[in-house]
């Protein structure tokens, strides 16, 4: 099969006009014809919640799917820091260019221009939106909104609710949602999880999920499907994800004609509580702002094992600001992960495993006395200290880099359609503007970008400018998609080794992270790919799967994710090995700078990697070129 | 890692039951080395890899985010909802609160608006539905002003947002002696009848919300604060209060009646 180039249906004209120009070229669906269109909304998250909402309110008959018990839950919830938005509201000299340039930028000129510009220019209505549907931004005394600083700008941009802004925003797009189901627009069907598309005349058309409480095989039909559904950090089982996170739904959509774009691209976050040991089943995330006060060090000598009140000034190795004097601890994420994993590698890593550096605030805490650090961080330290039963106000944190986002995901044209025409692809789910590493504060802007303010118009489109026959449940493609999926269900089942499905999954996991973790080279990542390979041959031997599955069975919902995770990180090793530079999160050893920064190659790698799926399951890789126009790519340096 | 980290052994009585038309049972299960580090649910999860190496089925238990936001996990243990540590949830408990040789008994939320779906899972779609009935702001995309236009005092953000931390677990239910929802229902109440954002719909909200509330099969609130106690969250009781002043305002300072509760279902 031959590579295409993909088009990627960018609107022609100037930058800033492009995205005004497309809405007044797309085609829209009179008032009293929306009612004859419906739309499944799979995932419930800051994407789907605020699309769904959005949809049900134009008049579109909504379906919308979770598999949390309630749409609530989704992991949008779980992000702390804030919102980026450019209102300008300090004063300091923010624009809807400034944050356009600072995130594709931050992503290292992997993201595509007019997409990044778009997110940017509807950053402030974001707000807007959510102030009125109650969300509890922070004020300043003045009753006005209050804003705070992240890691990649030099403005203040981030609007935040304490260190919750992720659940506020989420339960503003919830209750949004509710408020449809209330007025009979939106089905919500909770604990339901999707295990395939359907196509029909190659459009997508349908989904088939099945009941995670009853254990039935449900198929629905629609005009369009939206897929809202997440990242895949667990693939490397540890990861800041929630449990129930996967690339099931994505994943299928890919075996259906959906390109996958750029699965390489991993944010690993510096600032984590570090693995305790084996028994460990999630990681906590220790909020970017931090580093706007702590001091990241290691010992200056390997082994010296003393507690660190113990360690002189003299004996510290301040590597961050050693190595980056101008923006010390505050560089971006993937260049501080870098740095941590390159001192521990080196042994001078601290605890008992040696792989975690200490963040320390005792500074901050003799210079602005513990209750400032308090009213800053407090809620941070407080679940720091349950987690690991230390007191950071007495003594430093212990920290490492882990997995946390995902940048990668379902190839999408400018109007968020994937390669399977229907199909439309939202919020981490998609790939298209984070590019290879993504900036603090911009995963909630683009979930709720897409869904309030992009979606709502390229979906409509799509809508009016085919002409979609009427297909029902009953078109026999629903059947045999349910039958395929029912199908692999009662395979795990048969397996009927002696296995679990958790230890698959740490196994797994365990590849992943020490061949396609923070530093990657060619080697390592063809023996990930062989060793995932082996690994899925023993699934599908040795599993056990216990119970069945025609009633409510958590172990048979996890082993149809591990599979698929055993099946995507195979593509996963073999993106990162086909691409042969360094950029943002995704670093090749065999491609760094003399003292060891990661190395771009524009000449053969400024595109988009997006893979097609093949029945012998050897994936062909195709390429979307990225075409700056207005930007011009630059080496990003932090010294 | 040593030995001494692994120390505890332990006897779960965990409730056991197939699904909500079936009776359930407690079971006894022996653990063994038990870090006090690990997590409550981590503790879980070695139980069920133990199960499942008998080929038995594992405990069934709902858990998400394991950092404490999502609000899915749900457990009382040892009679408590969520455990033994103060605004904490069941996933960011850990096994240092528990002693060597202890029985930890590990029971669902009990609740009649709340059956149980299997084990410890129960099914509190009935909260989503208070919710429905009137916890949000009439908006639509599109239609929202500045985000500065309307000032809102600090402190009643501040407050607002005290409110709006509420994580939907419904501990407050499990830990009622009435298994009344009122702290749930407070905190959006309370939450939005601070913003002047929440302000045009705010006698209709309470009386619809209490209503849906009451339908579902709640129980009242006989104001024993148990709900404040087990919150996760720290949502306080104040919320009630400001509750029951809105409905009372609601009810004889407006015109408007509560609406048909939504009927439960698939």
């Amino acid at each position: 099969m031959s590579q295409t180039v993909l088009n990627s249906n960018v609107p022609g004209g100037p930058l800033a006009d492009k995205w005004q120009n497309h809405k007044n070229e797309m085609k829209l669906v009179a008032p009293n014809n929306k009612r004859k269109f419906d739309i499944i909304v799979v995932g419930t998250g800051l994407a789907g919640a605020s699309a769904a909402a959005s949809l049900a309110e134009l008049g579109y008959n909504v379906k919308a799917f979770c598999y949390q018990d309630s749409p609530r839950r989704a992991h949008s919830i779980a992000a702390q820091g804030g919102i980026n938005a450019a209102k300008n509201y300090p004063n300091d000299g923010d624009s809807v260019h400034r944050l356009f340039y600072d995130t594709i930028k931050g992503g290292d000129f992997r993201a595509r221009e007019a997409n990044v510009y778009r997110l940017a220019e509807v950053s402030s209505n974001i707000i807007d939106q959510c102030v009125a549907s109650g969300v509890p931004f922070a004020r300043e005394y003045g009753g006005l909104l209050a804003n705070r600083t992240f890691g990649g700008a030099q403005v203040s941009r981030t609007f935040y609710c304490r260190g919750q802004t992720g659940q506020q925003l989420l339960l503003g797009a919830y209750s949004g949602l509710m408020r449809q189901v209330a007025a009979g627009k939106v089905k919500m069907y909770p604990r339901r999880e999707m295990l395939d598309l359907v196509n029909v005349d190659g459009v997508a058309r349908g989904i088939v999920c099945r009941n995670l409480k009853t254990g039935e095989f449900e198929t629905h039909a629609a005009h369009a499907v939206l897929l809202c559904t997440g990242g895949y950090g667990n693939v490397f089982y540890l990861s800041t994800n929630a449990k129930g996170s996967n690339v099931t739904a994505a994943w299928r959509c890919h075996k259906r004609g959906a390109y996958f774009a750029n699965p390489c691209y991993t944010q690993i976050h510096p600032t984590c509580i570090p693995v305790k040991g084996d028994y460990q089943s999630k990681l906590t995330l220790m909020s970017e702002s931090l580093r706007n006060d702590g001091r990241v060090w290691v010992p200056k000598e390997s082994g010296d094992t003393r507690s660190p009140d113990q360690i002189p000034e003299e004996a510290r190795d301040y590597y961050l600001e050693r190595r980056y004097p101008a923006f010390g601890n505050m560089v971006p994420r993937d260049v501080a992960s870098r740095a941590a994993k390159e001192r521990c590698d080196a042994g001078f890593g601290i605890g008992g495993t040696g792989m975690s550096v200490y963040l320390d605030f005792k500074r901050a805490i003799q210079e602005q006395g513990e209750d400032a650090i308090r009213s800053k961080y407090g809620n941070l330290f407080h679940m720091y200290q349950k987690i690991t039963d230390e007191n950071p106000y007495k003594s430093p944190m212990r920290i490492y880099p882990a997995v946390h986002y995902t940048m990668g995901g379902l190839w999408v044209d400018y109007n968020l359609e994937s390669t399977v025409p229907g199909l439309f692809v939202l919020g981490e789910a998609n790939f298209s503007d984070h590019g290879a590493n993504r900036l603090g504060a911009s995963a909630l802007m683009q979930g709720l970008a897409d869904g309030y303010f992009v979606a709502p118009y390229t979906v409509g489109h799509h809508l009016a400018s085919r002409s979609l026959k009427p297909v029902t449940t009953a078109h026999p493609n629903f059947d045999q998609t349910r039958q395929e999926a029912k199908g692999r269900v009662e395979k795990l089942i048969g397996v009927n080794g002696k296995r679990s499905v958790e230890s698959f999954h740490r196994e797994l996991g365990q590849i992943m992270w020490d061949n396609c973790g923070m530093a990657r080279n060619a080697d390592g990542l063809r023996t990930a790919a062989d060793q995932i390979h082996t690994l899925r041959d023993q699934f599908w031997k040795q599993v056990f799967v216990p119970g069945s599955g025609d009633s409510f069975n958590q172990q048979v919902e996890l082993a149809g994710r591990v599979a698929d995770f055993m099946e995507f990180g195979e593509l996963f090793a073999r993106d990162a090995l086909a691409r042969e530079e360094s950029c943002g999160g995704h670093f090749r050893e065999e491609h760094a700078t003399e003292d060891g920064e990661a190395k771009r190659d524009d000449e053969h790698f400024q595109h988009v990697a997006a893979w097609e799926h093949t029945i012998d399951g050897d994936d062909v890789r195709h390429k979307e070129d990225l075409k700056f126009e207005t930007v011009t790519p630059s080496t990003r340096s932090y010294k | 890692m040593s030995d001494s980290d692994n120390n505890l052994t332990l006897t779960l009585r965990v409730w056991r039951q197939d699904n909500s038309e079936t009776k359930g049972k407690f079971a006894d299960y022996k653990i063994s080395r038990i870090s006090p580090h690990m997590s409550f649910l981590e503790m879980l999860d070695i139980l069920n890899e133990q199960l499942i190496a008998q080929g038995d089925e594992p405990v069934a238990f709902d858990h998400d985010c394991r950092e404490g936001i999502c609000g899915t996990c749900s457990l009382m243990i040892n009679g408590q909802a969520h455990g033994p540590d103060k605004e904490t949830t069941t996933c960011q408990l850990h096994m240092r609160r528990f002693k060597n040789g202890d029985t930890v008994v590990i029971e669902p939320w009990r609740a009649n608006a709340f059956p149980v779906v299997k084990d410890l899972v129960v099914d509190r779609t009935a909260l989503d539905r208070i919710i429905e009935a009137g916890g949000y702001i009439s908006v639509n995309t599109g239609q929202a002003q500045d985000g500065n236009c309307l000032p809102i005092p600090r402190q009643d953000q501040s407050s607002s947002m005290d409110a709006a931390a509420c994580i939907g677990c419904g501990a407050c239910v499990a830990a009622c002696k009435n298994a009344s929802a009122m702290l749930f229902t407070s905190a959006k109440v309370s939450h939005l009848a601070q913003l002047p954002q929440g302000d045009p719909e705010r006698p209709q909200r309470v009386l619809n919300m209490v209503a849906q509330m009451d339908a579902e099969g709640f129980g009242g609130c006989s104001n024993t604060y148990e709900c404040e106690a087990a919150c996760p969250a720290g949502v306080s009781i104040e919320h009630i209060a400001r509750l029951n002043r809105e409905y009372v305002k609601a009810s004889f300072c407006s015109s408007a009646t509560a609406a048909e509760p939504i009927q439960a279902g698939e």
